[in-house]
């Protein structure tokens, strides 16, 4: 399976990061994780390799970065095919990557509205974050997976935001479980696959790194 | 002509229009242009694209493809046998298009944006300037994509001329409203004749709105347009 060396820049806690992980793993490619510290000062691999925004995740493909955690993937899936994360009729892969395109609009732009109210989270930011789930279910229709049968592109970009989701609850006072039962059977049934379950991290450690966050910000 | 039922819902000066006109030119497809009234959005519009009510749809033998970047990445793969691909054959290549492309519609769209909403001489100046410092990196992009050749994608036209072009009419009018050279053969001479050559393309010229229509349009919107 190997085509070269990979090696990814990584955060443990970062959503964007496990994207990558989840789709070098589905595609049994080995990698080299090297984490960031992005508290301490980043590493001049980071800053060469990601001039432009210095951010995770970065996938340097023998020594060639890419950047940005959508186009990430959909390297990853052309590169290494098999299995495909894309369907391969062209209308598909729109609306694949339509629903992508808005899970990276509004998804973790919502946790953010929660996580960082000070004070009572206002119900407006947590209205806005059920309707955003709201409007998934509604894309992933009856089917098991955006992708169909198995795992697919959406996927592979929506399920690491969901290791965030305890914490949003913890803060917002509701269980995404009560409103929106459809997109928690998607959560449980992503974290049947043993990739999934293996790469992402355990909620209770997200939501205790929230908390560091909080006091860095000094929000109460 | 290749034939196909194949309409597309628009605004006339919307540079996100041009991307969907350009894409379906360069594969030779004929549609029904229907221009939309944002003020009132027509209601297959809102049956279209329910999620973000905005143009370009791009409607496909009834089926709706939304968000302008994905519509030129359906037009190259649903007519993949027509005319010259437009998105880059090498998967580097394609992830490099695509950071580009992405970049242009956060940094370069915002920064372009930010011009025309400053408020007094000293915030102009420095919005200008901002969007030069982007200028320069969008320069330095070309020379690495083009590899010397005419346009980002090569010889001829690809993904990124596309996003990146489509704004260059909106880009005249700023400077011609601010009395400003933000294409400078001196600090981008890449870019500079690559502009030229872009607006001269015969996918181009046909959908490329006349700058001084956009300008009258620009003049008569309220200011914080």
């Amino acid at each position: 399976m190997s085509k070269g060396e990979v090696v990814l820049l990584d955060c443990w806690a970062s959503p964007f990061c496990l994207r990558a992980k989840i789709a070098l793993a589905e595609k049994g490619v080995e990698y080299e994780a090297r984490a960031e510290n992005l508290f301490g000062g980043k590493s001049d691999l980071l800053l060469k390799s990601n001039p432009i925004y210095k951010k995770v995740p970065v996938l340097l493909h023998d020594g060639k970065p890419l950047c940005e955690s959508t186009i990430i993937v959909n390297y990853i899936d052309e590169t290494w095919p098999s299995p495909p994360l894309l369907p391969s009729c062209a209308y598909e892969r729109a609306k694949a990557r339509f629903w992508s395109d808005f899970i990276d609009k509004k998804v973790f732009d919502a946790v953010c509205n929660i996580w960082k109210s000070k004070g009572e989270v206002p119900e407006t930011a947590k209205n806005e974050f059920i309707e955003i789930l709201k409007q998934l279910e509604g894309a992933l229709g009856e089917k098991d997976f955006f992708g169909g049968d198995s795992l697919g592109f959406v996927d592979v970009i929506a399920i690491p935001l969901t290791c965030w989701f305890y914490a949003v609850e913890k803060f917002g006072g509701f269980k995404v479980e009560n409103e929106c039962p459809k997109f928690s059977a998607w959560m449980n049934k992503c974290m049947q696959r043993e990739t999934v379950a293996r790469i992402l991290p355990d909620p209770e450690k997200v939501y205790e790194f929230v908390i560091t966050l909080r006091n860095m910000f000094g929000i109460e | 002509m290749v034939k196909s039922d194949v309409k597309v819902l628009g605004f006339w000066p919307s540079p996100f229009l041009m991307r969907a006109r350009i894409a379906l030119k360069i594969k030779s497809v004929e549609y029904e242009f229907l221009e939309e009234n944002l003020g009132s959005k027509s209601e297959l519009l809102l049956k279209s694209n329910p999620v973000h009510k905005k143009i370009p749809v791009l409607i496909h033998n009834d089926k709706p493809v939304c968000e302008s970047l994905i519509i030129v990445e359906y037009v190259d793969e649903a007519w993949s046998s027509s005319g010259p691909s437009i998105l880059p054959s090498d998967p580097y290549d394609r992830a490099v298009a695509r950071f580009w492309a992405a970049y242009v519609d956060e940094k370069w769209f915002s920064a372009l944006r930010d011009i025309g909403s400053a408020n007094g001489a000293e915030a102009k100046k420095a919005a200008i300037e901002q969007l030069i410092e982007v200028l320069v990196l969008l320069e330095d992009a070309f020379v690495k994509c083009s590899k010397g050749k005419a346009f980002f994608g090569g010889n001829q036209i690809g993904f990124l001329d596309i996003a990146f072009g489509s704004y260059l009419g909106w880009l005249r009018v700023t400077e011609k409203m601010n009395e400003v050279k933000l294409l400078d053969e001196v600090k981008t001479p890449g870019l500079f004749k690559w502009a030229e050559r872009f607006c001269a393309d015969a996918a181009v010229k046909d959908v490329m709105p006349e700058t001084d229509k956009l300008a009258e349009l620009k003049a008569s919107a309220p200011p914080s347009s």
